[in-house]
């Protein structure tokens, strides 16, 4: 009778916003990218021949193989890795524990592609190990390709998977595991048949992450993959590939990669469902001890792969401050390389900041009240809010960066080259972040709190503000704070988007190695890695917590 | 101000389900009104219906004479408290209380007469700098209570408020705040499944069941003179037996199965003779007899309680209604002459004063003078 009413209030006012905003930002582009995939370069009517052009050269398809493989290896090792090692920092003691995860978390959020370089600089062809082998006559194996692609990204995404596994193992109630021991299971057989079941879900969900993450690199593969081609790779060089009219191919195997992610992450959301249930854990799992050469041998391999992945940051910090001559390293310390890039690259310092922290600011407000309208105001429209939400999640960086360009390249809509485009990206893609923790801490938060706000005379609108926004914001911030660490990292849309005036750091760093100028691409991105870290630190302090979940 | 709330015919529906079928009650101006029932039986929806959370599909809530139904739950005066307190845990105890002052633009000097006066009611002034999360429940309970009555609400809306709290602090808590309903005077609705609170607590009750109103009445009568069946079992124990009227001339009677009769007092004029009843005996209502001067039955379990002995009682089933979980005989320690053993045959005869009496289909009770709505 009254219900169903329509209000002309804030919500419904924030409920057409946001639906705006992905409207014009996310679905226009989207679609327009579909629609120019199928229609032919040069007679501009509907046609496949796009796609056909893709399935019918190996040069091209041979690429969504390369993709594809790389992706599940990387999958596959990540969650071993992850697995294992959330499995024995849960469950043993380990000394210097909360610096092995400050530094798994670190090489987590550090820039991609720095982890492609610096791998370059030390087993590539020129590299530290090789020419030190080279000595004595020693071939190092290449790190070109398949390899250092599998390297490098399973060493910057089994993070992932050990937070999210980590995080279900201390959800695992200890009783769950007495029952299984009471009942006469003990050993590998109450890993397999207890505690795995159990993670799994979890499992799956960081497998996803890790998937999409490796599916849609483009740093690391355009350094490191050299004749291994990649479909974000091939799209970003077919799309500023001036000579003909390329964009409608490209257009077609953006479309390609979405089909295909889009694909798994259905399926993922499938499987997912039909094993979910809620853990909440009385009791965790006590820590032990394992004694002896296990023990050496435990902690030998942690600290190993905690240094594997840190090395890529220390590499780069240490080079930044060598004497450089060109392209090489020459012997000496200084600080020129720095003296260069403030000289000559201080507005992509600049613009990173100021890009990403604006971005951050309307990533707050669309975080906080999306989430509000979604968790608490549930309706047809805010389900669909909610739907749209997750796309970024499927949408690979550079194919949004291509969808953007093309969208609002001409009048009215002219935003190419401008920092808006930029910022728009980076809110489109860093957005999910915030609203999950947003919700996350909206649903741990009781409704009569807010009830008894407006009980006591207060609005809705100012009950918002002055109750349920205050309680919400410490969940809100380390959203935020991923949020800005990943934004001020973000290349794969900026890349596309860039301009000279709009140059970020990690477009800087790419293009300073690309030129082969190793000591400023070093010193940009120690100033990243050490951003990141401070960042993190902040985080840690706000949250109150030792761990970061995404 | 404290209002008369009306409630006429209001109907909930969530999509086809009806939660509340069409309510009609009255509660009047500074009284202590009890929601009563099993869970589910909609009783916190009718409270949520009258504080503004929950939407009224059709019918009317007054407070007096202006209608609530479309006045937005902020600017109802209401102050309600909440089965999880909801205290905002990032203000202090004096901030919580303050804050519908704040809202309401009372003076600073006011404002703090205030404050300080309902702290010292519900005795938190020594907590008020504290942060509520460094505060017992039973604390939390009373600044729960302190911000809801601060505010001169015209009515004090309470959802199971002391669900939370043990045993010894509920009964406690219990007093405090009828005392501070006493004293402030202001209309209050209380909801509850502990029929000892209600019992204990209000001036009225209203027993609810499947979203409808089965007895209002003040707390004695819904005890001693149920209005149907399920009032006489769900608040209490009620030992229900089948039996029927016999009228012969001005005098009347319920013959149990067992064909002993019973002469009673006060049967309404609907009771006819030869009609089928359910009659409600209250455990406390028996006394042993000797053979022949009441219903025979076996005691097979005694349970020792201090003041009381319960025995458990078996009855030939024909005797019975069906689907009672225990029929149940308790003697008072104090006047019990003779105690029972399990196995021992008994005879026992309920108090034609005490007793129910009530339709076959336990709809209505056939006593003088009860009424669904006292």
């Amino acid at each position: 009778m009254n219900k169903t009413r329509f209000r002309w209030d804030f919500w419904s006012g924030i409920t057409l916003l946001s639906i705006a905003v992905f409207a014009l930002f996310l679905i226009y582009p989207l679609f327009s990218l579909f629609l120019s995939a199928f229609q032919d370069p040069t007679t501009g009517s509907w046609s496949m021949a796009n796609f056909a052009h893709f399935f019918e050269r190996k040069y091209y398809y041979q690429s969504m193989i390369n993709s594809f493989s790389v992706t599940t290896c990387v999958t596959l090792l990540a969650c071993i890795i992850g697995t294992a090692l959330a499995y024995f920092m849960t469950l043993y003691r380990i000394h210097g524990r909360s610096i092995v995860e400050i530094c798994i978390v670190i090489s987590l959020l550090s820039p991609p592609f720095i982890g492609a370089y610096s791998w370059i600089l030390i087993g590539g062809r020129n590299g530290y190990i090789t020419r030190f082998l080279a000595q004595y006559g020693i071939d190092f194996p290449s790190i070109y390709g398949f390899a250092g692609i599998l390297l490098v990204l399973t060493l910057k995404l089994y993070p992932f998977i050990y937070l999210y596994v980590a995080g279900a193992m201390k959800n695992i109630d200890s009783a769950l595991i007495e029952a299984a021991e009471s009942l006469g299971c003990s050993g590998m057989r109450k890993v397999v048949t207890v505690i795995l079941p159990l993670i799994l879900p979890t499992l799956l969900a960081g497998a996803l992450m890790v998937f999409m993450n490796a599916m849609a690199d483009f740093g690391t593969p355009m350094l490191i993959g050299e004749g291994f081609n990649v479909m974000p790779v091939m799209i970003y060089s077919e799309f500023i590939n001036e000579v003909g009219d390329q964009a409608n191919f490209a257009a077609a195997m953006a479309a390609i990669m979405v089909l295909i992610t889009s694909t798994i992450f259905m399926l993922q959301k499938y499987v997912v469902n039909r094993k979910s249930f809620t853990m909440s854990s009385l009791r965790p799992m006590q820590t032990g001890a394992m004694h002896g050469v296990k023990n050496v041998i435990l902690h030998a391999s942690i600290y190993f792969l905690v240094a594997l992945s840190m090395i890529p940051q220390l590499v780069v910090i240490y080079t930044s401050f060598l004497n450089t001559s060109g392209s090489i390293f020459v012997d000496g310390y200084s600080l020129d390389s720095y003296r260069t890039i403030f000289e000559s690259l201080g507005t992509a310092i600049s613009n990173t900041y100021l890009f990403s922290t604006t971005a951050m600011l309307i990533i707050i407000f669309l975080g906080m009240t999306i989430a509000y309208l979604t968790t608490r105001k549930k309706s047809w429209l805010t389900e669909i809010i909610d739907t749209l939400s997750m796309f970024p999640y499927i949408i690979p960086g550079s194919v949004l960066g291509i969808t953007l360009l093309l969208a609002f390249n001409e009048e009215p809509l002219l935003l190419s080259g401008t920092a808006i485009i930029i910022i728009i990206s980076l809110v489109i893609r860093r957005l999910p972040y915030t609203l999950r923790s947003s919700s996350a801490i909206l649903y741990q938060l009781s409704p009569s709190m807010e009830e008894a706000s407006i009980s006591l005379g207060a609005s809705p609108l100012r009950t918002f503000f002055k109750i349920t926004a205050v309680m919400m914001l410490p969940g809100v911030m380390s959203g935020a704070i991923i949020s800005w660490i990943t934004a001020i990292n973000e290349l794969s849309s900026s890349i596309i988007l860039f301009t000279g005036a709009t140059k970020t750091m990690s477009v800087a760093i790419y293009t300073e190695v690309i030129r082969a100028s190793y000591g400023t691409a070093a010193a940009l991105s120690t100033i990243l890695t050490l951003t990141t870290i401070t960042a993190m630190v902040l985080f840690f302090k706000i949250s109150g917590r030792r761990d970061v979940t995404l | 101000m404290s209002v008369a709330i009306h409630i006429d015919n209001v109907i909930k529906r969530y999509g086809n389900l009806t939660i509340i079928p069409g309510l009609t009650e009255e509660v009047h101006n500074g009284e202590f009104f009890t929601l009563l029932g099993p869970s589910g039986c909609g009783k916190t929806t009718l409270l949520r219906m009258i504080a503004g959370f929950n939407s009224i599909e059709s019918g009317e809530i007054r407070f007096n004479d202006q209608c609530i139904n479309d006045l937005p739950a902020h600017r109802r005066n209401i102050g309600m408290v909440f089965q999880s307190y909801a205290i905002f845990p990032h203000l202090t105890v004096r901030e919580n209380v303050e804050y519908g002052l704040k809202l309401r633009k009372i003076p600073r000097d006011e404002m703090k007469k205030k404050t300080d006066r309902i702290l010292d009611v519900v005795q938190i002034t020594e907590y008020q700098d504290r942060l509520p999360e460094r505060l017992s429940g039973g604390q939390q309970q009373r600044v729960a209570l302190a911000r809801a009555i601060v505010i001169h609400p015209s009515v004090l809306l309470m959802d199971e408020p002391l669900s939370n709290l043990d045993a010894k602090l509920r009964i406690e808590m219990r007093s405090a705040i009828r005392e501070v309903q006493k004293q402030v005077g202001i209309t209050t609705i209380y909801v509850t499944h502990d029929q000892e609170e209600a019992l204990s607590i209000s001036d009225r009750i209203a027993v609810m069941k499947k979203g409808e109103i089965q007895q209002t009445a003040r707390p004695h009568t819904i005890y001693t003179r149920p209005y149907n069946v399920f009032v006489a079992t769900f608040i209490g124990h009620s030992n229900l037996f089948r039996g029927r009227i016999t009228r012969t001339g001005s005098s009347a009677a319920v013959v149990f199965n067992d064909g002993w009769t019973l002469p009673m007092q006060g049967l309404s004029s609907e009771a006819a003779d030869g009609q089928e009843v359910i009659i409600a005996v209250r455990p406390e209502e028996f006394s042993i007899q000797p053979a022949g001067q009441g219903i025979t039955c076996q005691v097979h379990s005694q349970v020792f309680l201090g003041k009381y002995i319960n025995y458990g009682l078996t009855f030939p089933s024909e005797m019975l209604v069906e689907g009672q979980a225990a029929i149940e005989y308790s003697q008072d320690l104090g006047h019990a002459e003779q105690i029972l053993s399990v196995g021992d045959t008994v005879t026992l005869r309920p108090n034609p004063a005490k007793i129910n009496v009530f339709s076959a289909d336990g709809s209505h009770s056939l006593m003088e003078g009860v009424v669904r709505n006292e």
